[in-house]
């Protein structure tokens, strides 16, 4: 399918999903989806015979400060069988960033969400696990938000005894 | 002594009145190549339960790569998996050209299949090399890292470093291939091929290494693909998804190859679909070097590649030009791509975003092993604690590329 045929079919399937123009994406096929809808939207691409998406890639996020939404969550979808890929991406306001889990979908979004959350602080509604991933328990904020700085320092951590404290998890959900 | 759930898949297993064991193994574990902790439940030997934690070779890749220009990049990208750089720093170049709508010459593509395909040999043995030591088998294990060195001896003289290569530009790359690089290759393949032999009469058929293998570490294609394995580990479940098959870039159309796949998806499959793909990935060099074309070896697109130093210093506008590539970055008009390739462990991806500034506005990685990783608590569990080992070394954990 080509990229214009499978933009097709996927704002028929939803209809309220825009394509992002093909200058922009550099001709990959991307579509946007509004927060309340992407459960619903991703699980359609999945189970469609013609889309058929079965792997999730990739989950990232980027943030454009100053910009309203201020986060975007970028969803790489690629199909084995019909070997086509497709990018969708939501829109989250700085005051609420969170948005339902793709993990009861495929379980890459397991981990995936789980470093988004970590270093974006955007929070996954329904993720099982949701706790940080690359950063450790005691670090305060989210480095790849644009407004934290390079030269941001951390407070000390107390050390912990692994066996007197045993490592625990930190959701914040 | 009550102890705290970690992750779900541990609050689901509450521990019983002194039958479990809580074991942390790892970051510094003697057998375990890379910094990683396993937070593991025991019933005698059997791992009821494991968490699987990541992050000790954390160094903020993506966010030191939004403070550089596009060219800085790329030795950042060998630091990524610095068992196949090679491979990381095609991916991005790939990945930045197509943002940037620069056309690379012919030449170029067949110089950069031939590292890559170089570099995904020594990924393989390294992965191989110390799977068979951790095994016990240090012998195999050192015949791969002498085969490993001759490559790198060749590496070397292609780009002037064994590791740190950076030797992948937006438009190209920045030496030509050694003169004698024909008979540098058939040199260093002729005793990669010896090799190969030996550690295939060794292994293969080893009563010891079989049964440390087979069936250990299984995972079903439909857990593979849910879990965004891909690379070996998925082709080692029977599907036959290789990036260079299904959407092929550089050219390796033009190339006859075969993507092994195993059947059982265990630990043995992925050793030798990795072991089989090193002999692929052979014949594509022998390919490419035959085929490959004369011609330029770096675009000419002045908006974004460097000018020749001729002009650099002998006119004012190739100074400027010079300057300003260097000084502002290659200023690539706003957009977003993604690319992927097929590197050492699978889909290797890059999502750039650029927002018409000199400078990145997103670097995003996907690496392969972190999927990997994610997808080993469910391998581990139910086997026992002493097969963590080879499960772990074929899920190929490369710290710097899942940790970035």
């Amino acid at each position: 399918m080509t990229t214009p045929e499978l933009l097709e079919r996927v704002t028929r399937l939803a209809p309220d999903a825009t394509p992002v123009p093909a200058e922009q994406t550099r001709g990959d096929a991307a579509v946007v989806v509004s927060r309340e809808r992407i459960a619903a939207v991703l699980a359609q691409l999945k189970d469609d015979p013609e889309t058929h998406f079965e792997m999730l890639t990739d989950v990232t996020a980027v943030d454009y400060l100053g910009g309203t939404p201020r986060f975007e969550v970028v969803y790489h979808l690629y199909s084995l069988t019909r070997n086509h890929r497709l990018r969708v991406k939501v829109r989250l306001p700085e005051e609420d960033p969170s948005v339902a889990t793709a993990s009861t979908l495929w379980k890459s979004a397991l981990w995936a969400e789980r470093e988004v959350f970590d270093l974006f602080g955007i929070r996954f509604v329904g993720h099982p696990d949701l706790r940080r991933i690359l950063m450790y328990p005691e670090f305060v904020g989210h480095p790849l938000r644009k407004d934290y700085t390079l030269n941001a320092r951390q407070p000390l951590v107390p050390e912990r005894d692994p066996i007197a404290q045993p490592w625990r998890s930190r959701s914040e959900v | 002594m009550a102890i705290a759930p970690v992750s779900p898949q541990m609050r689901d297993h509450p521990v019983p009145e002194g039958d479990i064991m809580e074991i942390q193994m790892g970051p510094s574990h003697p057998a375990s190549h890379g910094t990683i902790k396993f937070n593991l439940r025991l019933d005698g030997e059997t791992i009821v339960a494991v968490d699987v934690e990541i992050g000790y070779l954390h160094r903020g890749f993506e966010k030191m790569c939004e403070q550089a220009t596009w060219n800085h990049v790329f030795p950042y990208a060998d630091r990524l998996n610095y068992a196949s750089p090679l491979l990381n720093n095609v991916a991005f170049a790939l990945a930045v050209e197509k943002l940037a709508q620069v056309p690379t010459p012919e030449r170029v593509q067949y110089i950069r299949v031939i590292v890559g395909e170089i570099s995904r040999i020594t990924d393989h043995l390294t992965c191989l090399g110390m799977a068979a030591s951790e095994l016990g088998a240090i012998s195999a294990a050192f015949y791969m890292i002498e085969a490993r060195e001759y490559l790198y001896d060749l590496v070397e003289a292609i780009t002037g470093a064994r590791l740190t290569v950076t030797y992948c530009r937006l438009g190209g790359v920045i030496k030509d291939l050694p003169a004698d690089m024909a008979e540098r290759l058939a040199f260093a393949f002729k005793h990669t091929d010896a090799v190969l032999r030996d550690c295939d009469k060794l292994l293969s058929r080893n009563r010891i290494f079989v049964d440390r293998m087979v069936g250990v570490g299984a995972l079903s294609s439909d857990d593979a693909i849910s879990y965004g394995l891909t690379g070996p580990l998925l082709r080692a479940t029977g599907i036959p998804y290789d990036v260079r098959k299904a959407q092929p870039y550089l050219v390796y159309d033009r190339m006859e190859f075969e993507v092994p796949t195993g059947s059982r998806g265990d630990n043995y499959d992925r050793f030798m679909v990795r072991f089989a793909e090193m002999r692929q990935s052979m014949r594509i060099v022998n390919q490419a070097m035959q085929q490959l074309p004369d011609g330029p070896i770096m675009a000419t697109d002045p908006r974004f590649v460097l000018p020749p130093k001729r002009e650099v210093y002998g006119s004012i506008e190739g100074l400027m030009n010079h300057f300003k590539l260097v000084i502002e970055g290659q200023k690539i008009p706003p957009g977003e791509t993604y690319h992927a390739i097929e590197g050492g462990n699978g889909e290797l991806g890059f999502y750039l975003v650029a927002d018409g500034s000199g400078r990145p506005y997103r670097v995003r990685v996907r690496p392969p092993c972190f999927y990997g990783m994610g997808a080993l608590g469910k391998m581990l569990t139910g086997g026992m604690i002493a097969d963590i080992i080879t499960t772990f070394g074929q899920v190929n954990m490369i710290g710097g590329e899942c940790d970035r």
